[in-house]
Parts: C-alpha cells; structure tokens; sequence
C-alpha cells in the first residue's frame, strides 16, 4: 500500500526490509547508531541526519558504528562482502572518499575481473552528495563522474523517495559493488512509496515527463530542476521529455538515444562539474548514436569548473536552476516551436 | 627413531617441509625462468620468507581467511591453491588461477580463504578486518590473518585497521613480515619504532617478535595468537624478522644491499636449511625421506612450468568478462 | 434558457485518480455536424489516452481547447449547438462557464479505495454509487481495478459499483489461494461477504471472466447475471506468448510491446500505465504470484478451465462482449455460451471495457437492465 514519505525514510525502510529478510545485510558507519559507548542515550543519531535511526532497536548488533576511520571500516566492509555478507556501509560524505579511495577503486571494483571470476563484493556503500547545504567545498561534491569512470562499480543516484527505495533494495540484493549516492537536499523530498518491497532494476533510465521538442536528461536532485524547467517550457508551448538516468553505472544509453532520435535535441543536466562527467558522457555518446537525428546541438548544464562555495549567494549560482535549464532548452527548441 | 621433540607429528613436519620447499622450488625456478624473458610483468619473490608462510599456515583450515601481499606466492602455496594455477597465472594463461586476468600480484582462491595478493600495500589489513567481522557474525570461529612488510606497516589503513580491530575486538592477527626493505629503503630509515610490538601496543594489542627463519619459532607464536582469537580473545599482531634472498622485484640489481649480504643470508639464514637440519638432527626424519620430497618437489613445478608455457593465454573476448557479476 | 440548447464538450474524468488531462487532437473542426457517440476530441491522462465522444448531438461550434495543452476536469474545452444558435449565446455561454472546483473531487479522491480483510487475506476495492443492485467488477490476468476507470462511475450512476484486485494482483495480497481459478472465485464470493453483498452482477474481463463463471457455478444464488468481457474459460486458445511476457518482463521497454499487444490501438499504452504496470510488477512476490496463477490458468498455451458450452447450473443471463481484434483471446470465443447474449465491437482488442468504454457501458447498462 502506497503513501507518501520522504526520501529519508524510504532509505530507512528500505535497510529495514532487507535486514529483515537477509541476516547477511549488516549496517556500518559512523554514527549510524549514535553515541556509541557514551554515557548518554542508545541511537542518539541514527546517522548525522538520522537516516538509520530506528533499525539499531529492531536489529541489535548488526548496526556497527565506527571509529572515524574510513580506511578500515570501508575496506572492512568490502573484506566481509567477500566473505558471504551484505554489509551497506555508510560513508557520510562521498567527498570522504578521498581517505579510503584505494578500497574502492583498487580492491572492491577489481576483485571480480582480476581474479577472474571468482569473487562477488555485494558492498553498497551509501553517501550524501550533492550541493546546496551551505556545506563548503569537502561535505558537497556530486562525484558521481569520479565512480562512474571506474569498471567494476555500480553507482546509483535517486532522484525520489520511491526509486530510493527501489534502488537501495536493488543496491543490497546486487552482487557488485555499489556506490549508492543520496542528494542530501532530496532527503525531505516526499512521493508516493508503496509499503512493500520492491527492487528497480539497474540500467533502467524512467522517462519522468513525455515530450516531443527536446530531451533533458538528468539525475538526482536536478531531475526535479528538469522538471520544473520542463513546466516553465511548456508555458512556451515547449514540450519536454524528461529522462532521470537513476543508475549511472550501468546507463540506459537506448532510452537516451531513443528518446533524442524523436525530439532531435539534448540537454544533459549535471551538478557534476563539467570535465569528464555524466553531461560530456551522455552528450558524446548522443553525439556517436544519433547524430543524423540531432537538430542542433546537445547543450551541457552542469555545475562551473569550481569547488563548492560556501556563501549562500555563490553557492545558489552553483547548482543548475530551473531557469538556466530551460533557457538552455529554448535556445535548440524555441524555433521547432515557429515551424 | 628418537621421540619427537616438536610440537607437530612427523607427518605435520614433512608437510611443512614440503610447503617451505615447493615455496622455495617454485621461487628458484620463477628467477631462472623471468630471466628468460617468458613471464610477463613484475614477479617479487618469497624466497628466504618460506617459514613464515608455512609456521603460520599450519595452524589454518579453508574456514580461515588471509589476506596477502604483491610478494604472494608463498602465502598462496601455504595457504592450498594449486601450484599448476599459480604458475599459469604468472604466465598469464587461460588456465590460470585468475583465468590470466590477475598475475602474480593478484592470485586468490576464495574457496581456499586466500583473499588475493595484493599490488597496494597495506590494503589487505582492512580486509582481513572484514573476513573477521563476518567470520564473527557466522560464528564459525574462523580466524583471518593479514600479512603486510615492514614498508607496508607504514600505511594509514593498517594502522587504521589496528585501531578497528581492538575496538571490535576482532579474530585478526597482524603479520609484520620485516625483511628489512621497503623495496630498497631500510626498515632502521623508514620505520620510526624499533619494534613493531611497540607499534602493537599503541593500539591496545598484544604482540610479538620472532625470528621468521625459525619455523618452530613462527609456529609457536603463531599458534598462540590465532588460538586467542579463535576463542574470542581478539586481535594481536606477530612480527616476522627474515631474509629476502632475492631483490624487491626480478630485475632488481639490489646495489642497496651490502656486497655479501645475499650470500650470508643464504648461508646462515636460510629457514628451510636451518629446518631440515634441526628434523634430522633430531633423528625424527632422515634425509632420505627430506631427499624424496625434494625430488617430488622438482617434479611438481618441473611440470607446472611446462603446463603453463604450454598453455592458451585468454580467449579476445575475456577482456570484457568477469568486471561484473551482472551488468 | 440558453444553456439547455448550448452543450458544453468537458475535459472528462476518467478513473478515479484523474484530475487534469491533456488534449492531444481535435478529431472534428468547427462547423462539424456530430452524432451522439461520434469521437471528438483525443485526450490523455497520466494513465491512458482515449477519445471523448459526443454525448449530444449537434454542430461543433467552438473548438476552445488547444493542442498539447493540459486543462483540469470539467474544464470546458468545446461547445456543441444547433446551427439556429445564435454565436453572441455561445460566447455568452463559454465567457460565462465556470469549471466545478476540485475541492470535493479531492475529498472522494483520498475515500476511493479502501481494503478488507477476507479469508483469503486482504483485499482492495473501490466501492462507487449507492442505490439499485450491486455490480463486482473482476479484472483479468495481472490487471487491477483501474481497468475499470472509463466504466466505474458510468456503472455507479445507477448502481453500486465494487471493483476489486484479485489476490496476487494490484495491492491486494501476494498470496495466491489454493485451486487456481476456483481459488481466486472462493476468494471472490469471501470479498462478498466481508462487505456483506449478498448478490451481485458479475462483470467479469478476460481471466476475471472465468472466475466470475466459476462463481456463479459455486454460488448460483447469489451471482444474478454475468457479464463476460474478453472472457477466459470460453475456448482452450490463449495467446501464451502474452501471459510469459506479461510474467517476465521487467522494464518499459520489455513490458511495451507485450501491453500493446492488449489494444487495437496500440498508442493508448502510455508512459504512466507501463510505469504502474511495472511499479506493481516490481514488489517482492507479484512475479511468483503471476506464475503461479499463469501456470494454474494455463498450460502449453492451452487454457485449463473450459466452461460451456453452457454454464450447467447457473440460470441468470450472460451477456458476451468481446473485441474483434483481440490478440490475446481469440473473438471465436465469444459464440461459445449458447443462450448467452454476444456482441462484437470492431476496432478494439482485448482492452473492450478501456478502448470503447462508452458501448460497453451502455451494453453493461441495458444488460443489467437499469
């Protein structure tokens, strides 16, 4: 039975139902319980914003939190995956990648192929990214690029609370690493979530809002941009298709293409910084699949080639708007409109 | 025959035997053979180490986990996985542990608890750390032992993983093997504590040191720590103090080293001479019988070598395979 | 007055979750002479496309919605009048119009379903309207109570109307009862009783036709007439390529071509009818639950439960609607039952109650005789 909940609490459901129904699915980060060994009360966090808060109740001892030590706890993660767990290991920030990177990229997402075959790392590790918390440059990075580029590594990035929940449950039953990337400003963002579980597959782009004239493709928080820029288009009487990729390792290239094959116009949509991100990939690819059907070129808008900021006024510039979106729409479909 | 003053059967001892020597056998002929220009790649080579290996394996079953090093062979032929897969993987063969697609810095059995060699150093200490953890959520007492060199005791994630493995109260043990390089830096420069114990104690956990050329030394140590962590009693760390009688990778010319210092290890510290010379001083195994494992030894990677020069390297299309269980 | 001469053409509801609908196409200009029951105006909504037709007969006057152009129910989007109106009272008219306030919609909106606990665990329904006899409305074959959405409230008008989801399908319980067919009917005479309807005229489409049968045989008493729609249980063949595609597929692009298979008209499959396909198709045990039932209802694509060629022990009147161009059960199937009622609409697949919702309401209608 469906009801509306936010995205935060379609993650927690999502931990709840898979440690329910897997023994092997363990919890781990820091603090994800809270307060561990402090005088205070029991889960006095569950996690800096309270995504896990509930679950240590209903599943003592499989809720781990750690010391402040990336390095060990992720790796520690990625080992008991190989050894038969499910651990989801919450890693805060993705820009805390940084300290533990070597056990993503050069143990979890090579295991499979360089001991041909005969892994399986089933690793989700979870983490808020994203800008727009007045969280300065190290707590707001959308790096999604970063993982994409690595073989071996699944990376998910939901833009709503039912694909979170979808897409987590997936992440968990998935035997491949997967970096699981929660916008922090999505976490309040509320749809419909039916009760049960349920799994979306991975390499499912959603076709979020039809259109003819131009397709803006997009993920995480800036599919809800896309869409609202899609409702300002359509006041011009432009109508867009919206794409939200939801899994960027793997990607819906058939959607993307299928969709600009009928449009003949693309607009990617990244908070990534521009080189060598999912906007280059999807504009490049479109380019090499579809471009007899192209009408004008694919536009790219994405956050500048720049940290994040940290003064509300210059971080509000950082994040692609509604506006910018549209008006990179306009400038290819305005004149499909006159025809 | 005299009563057996060790701590192993005769049958246990000719099996460390046989591990040190196909160790030693295995790395002896790599040297001759990567001379010749047919393997591919880096090798670096155990050869000097073997009793590290063996002391520690000995006390290991297929439920026990480790996690090694770029210098893996040893642990990987200690630890069970068949020498014919190794040999094939160095040569970068289909019929490879790894199907060709790992080498020798990247061989795992899985079914062995052999969780890969490892080209980053230091990275299998937070593993280890995780076979542990899930050996303790399934409760089958399984023990998992992570080694790293004296270079690779430097890294943030193994002393991170120290740290994780005290407050978790982990069945890990920490193998310092100090061969007295980080590639071509001196320990003395590169490692500010005299003593690894020291370093150990830092973190909450007991440790010790032996001499890693003394196969019984190891043993015993050895057995201490795991039997502690496999009744709950956490992690602790055991340094190894031996000799690399080849240089950090094949090709290395090793002018670090001081002129005879090769020679004198060989001499003086080779653990499997010092081993077969205190069995059968003992009287409990004669040289006959270390002679026929020596010559089954031979026969073994006579015909490994063979196998994997004969064998098919990978097929085009395994280039894309295996990055993905599903994708 | 004016207005009884001036017939406004609205933005319809259609299903109880629509609120606004897009125009997509004017079928007739101004000046057309129209016919009661003429298609008019293409339109959308999140779940399906469809064709308004006219309910009046007269001149297009006033084609007032544009293309591509989203309007809220009600909302009017032409006008039909007599050609000896004068245009200064269709301006008046249309000047004058004001779209009914959502308000109270949004009130039914959040009451339109509800569920019931029965002996074969729990169900959903709908319930519309309040007077006269009571009609159960039983989807087919991993369908739910929204297939129902053009004919519910046309129902409702004169009865009361329950639409239900099978065990197995919608969000209704994943547990498939035991018996197959018989089970789902066992299960359908238990949703009666939960909400203490003592007879009712089945309505049943495809496999909800074969249970609705199967009812009637177990509880004659209490089911007063059948109407079978694009019926199971009527003949052997069945398209089984459907059912296995229908229980595989996992994303769009795999369901689309299955699910276009069910309509003539194959662009009436939108966006949002494969995405609640797929979002009902995604919970943890429909896809077993869908097996299951698939394998009890059919095998080597052959259906397992053939009734007729009369219904032995079940007196009441049985009318027979079937598509003509039905992909998934053969419009043979409709002379099956002798003594049975029969009508074949052309220019629609297995979907009858969706793609021609208009005849087959007035045929359910008549039938029921209200």
């Amino acid at each position: 039975m469906a009801r509306k909940i936010s995205m935060k609490q379609a993650i927690n459901e999502a931990l709840d139902l898979e440690m329910k129904r897997d023994p092997t699915v363990i919890v781990m980060g820091e603090d994800i319980v809270g307060g561990a060994g402090a005088p205070g009360e029991e889960d006095a966090w569950g996690g800096v914003l309270g995504v896990t808060k509930g679950l240590h109740a209903k599943y003592p001892g499989r809720l781990l939190d750690t010391p402040l030590s990336e390095s060990a706890y992720i790796g520690a993660a990625i080992g008991a995956a190989t050894c038969g767990m499910r651990p989801v290991a919450e890693l805060m920030f993705l820009d805390f990648s940084g300290v533990c990177f070597d056990q993503i990229l050069n143990q979890a997402a090579k295991f499979k192929y360089m001991f041909g075959g005969k892994a399986k790392t089933p690793v989700v590790i979870r983490a808020m990214v994203g800008a727009g918390f007045r969280a300065a440059a190290q707590h707001s990075q959308m790096l999604t690029p970063v993982f994409t580029h690595i073989p071996g590594l699944k990376v998910v990035c939901p833009s709503n609370a039912y694909d979170a929940k979808g897409l987590l449950i997936q992440a968990i039953r998935d035997d491949d690493p997967v970096i699981f990337c929660e916008h922090k400003n999505l976490y309040g963002h509320e749809t419909d979530v039916p009760a049960e579980a349920y799994a979306i597959p991975f390499g499912e782009a959603s076709v979020v809002r039809e259109g003819k004239d131009v397709t803006i493709v997009s993920y995480g928080l800036t599919v809800q941009r896309a869409l609202e820029a899609a409702e300002k288009l359509a006041k011009d009487r432009i109508q867009a298709e919206v794409i939200d990729l939801r899994t960027l390792s793997p990607i819906d290239w058939d959607t993307v293409v299928e969709s600009v094959e009928s449009t003949g116009r693309l607009v990617v949509v990244d908070e990534a910084n521009p080189r060598c991100s999912i906007a280059t990939d999807v504009a490049a690819r479109v380019a090499q699949e579809a471009f007899n059907a192209l009408k004008a070129a694919p536009q790219m808008v994405t956050a500048p080639h720049a940290p994040v900021p940290f003064s509300p006024v210059l971080e509000d510039l950082y994040i692609p708007t509604a506006d910018a979106i549209a008006k990179a729409a306009s400038k290819i479909a305005s004149h499909a409109i006159a025809a | 025959m005299s009563k057996n003053p060790f701590p192993l059967s005769k049958d246990e001892l000719l099996k460390a035997y046989r591990t040190m020597r196909t160790i030693r056998e295995f790395e002896e002929r790599l040297h001759v053979e990567f001379a010749k220009g047919d393997i591919p790649g880096f090798v670096h080579l155990y050869a000097g180490e073997e009793a590290c290996a063996t002391g520690i394996m000995m006390h290991l079953t297929d439920t026990d986990r480790i996690a090694s090093t770029h210098r893996g062979h040893g642990h990987c032929i200690a630890k069970g996985v068949d020498v014919h897969e190794m040999m094939a993987e160095i040569y970068g063969k289909a019929t490879g542990a790894c199907r060709g697609k790992g080498g020798s810095m990247h061989i795992a059995d899985l079914s062995k608890g052999m969780m890969g060699a490892n080209g980053i150093l230091g990275a299998g200490a937070p593993l280890a750390c995780g076979a542990a953890l899930a050996s303790k959520f399934r409760g089958d007492k399984g023990v998992s032992v992570t080694f790293f060199g004296d270079g690779a005791s430097n890294q943030g994630m193994v002393l991170e993983s120290m740290n994780l493995a005290a407050v978790w109260n982990l069945p890990v043990i920490f193998v310092v093997e100090n061969n007295g390089y980080a590639e071509s830096t001196s320990v003395d420069y590169a490692t500010a504590v005299d003593s690894y114990v020291d370093r150990a104690s830092g973190f909450g956990l007991p440790g010790v040191t032996v001499d890693g050329a003394d196969f019984f030394a190891v043993y015993e140590a050895a057995g201490e720590v795991i039997r502690r962590a496999r009744e709950g009693g956490g992690p602790s760390l055991l340094e190894c103090k031996m000799a690399r009688f080849f240089g950090h990778f094949e090709g290395d010319a090793q002018t670090y080293k001081a002129k005879d210092e090769n020679e004198l290890n060989r001499a003086n510290r080779d653990c499997i001479k010092m081993f077969a010379d205190r069995v059968r001083e003992a009287g409990v195994v004669t040289a006959a019988e270390l002679g026929a494992i020596e010559k089954e030894v031979e026969a073994l990677i006579d015909d490994a070598v063979a196998a994997a020069k004969n064998a098919l390297p990978p097929t085009p299309r395994e280039l894309t395979t295996d990055v993905y269980v599903s994708y | 007055m004016a207005d009884e001469s001036v017939k406004p053409i609205v933005m319809p509801k259609w299903g109880l979750s629509m609120s606004e609908g897009k125009l997509t196409g004017w079928l007739k200009t101004a000046g057309d002479k129209i016919a009661v029951g003429e298609q008019i105006v293409e339109v959308e909504t999140d779940k399906i496309a469809g064709v308004v037709e006219a309910s009046d007969a007269g001149v297009l006057r006033r084609t007032i919605g544009e293309v591509d152009a989203v309007y809220p129910v009600k909302a009017l989007i032409g006008v039909i009048a007599d050609a000896s109106v004068p245009d200064s009272e269709i301006d008046a008219y249309v000047a004058s119009y004001v779209t009914p306030a959502a308000d109270e919609e949004e009130e039914e909106e959040k009451s339109a379903y509800a569920f019931v606990d029965t002996p074969v665990g729990s169900i959903r329904y709908a319930k519309r309207g309040e007077r006269g006899d009571a009609v159960v409305l039983v989807h087919g074959f991993g369908g739910d109570l929204d297939n129902w959405l053009f004919n519910i409230d046309a129902l409702a008008a004169k009865t009361t109307v329950y639409a239900l989801d099978l065990p197995g399908h919608g969000q209704s319980t994943k547990a498939i009862p035991e018996n197959g067919l018989l089970g789902l009917a066992k299960g359908l005479l238990g949703f009666m009783d939960a909400l203490d309807v003592e007879r009712a005229h089945l309505v049943g489409h495809s496999m909800g036709g074969a249970v609705s049968m199967l009812a009637a045989l177990e509880a004659p008493q209490r089911v007063q007439s059948l109407t079978l729609i694009d019926s199971a249980g009527l003949g052997s063949e069945i398209n089984a390529d459907y059912l296995a595609g229908f229980v595989s597929a996992s994303s769009r692009r795999e369901l689309k071509p299955v699910v276009e298979q069910l309509f003539a008209d194959p662009k009436l499959v939108s966006r949002q009818l494969l995405e609640d396909l797929l979002r009902y198709k995604r919970l943890d045990g429909v896809e077993a639950a869908l097996s299951t039932i698939s394998s009890q209802f059919q095998a080597d694509g052959k259906q397992r439960t053939v009734l007729g060629p009369e219904l032995k022990g079940f007196d009441g009147p049985i009318l027979v609607i079937w598509g003509e161009d039905d992909r998934v059960i053969p419009a043979a199937h409709a002379n099956a039952l002798a003594g049975a009622k029969t009508e074949i609409i052309s220019g629609v697949g297995h979907m009858a109650q969706m793609e021609k919702a208009s005849r087959v309401n007035e045929l359910v209608l008549a039938h029921l005789g209200v």
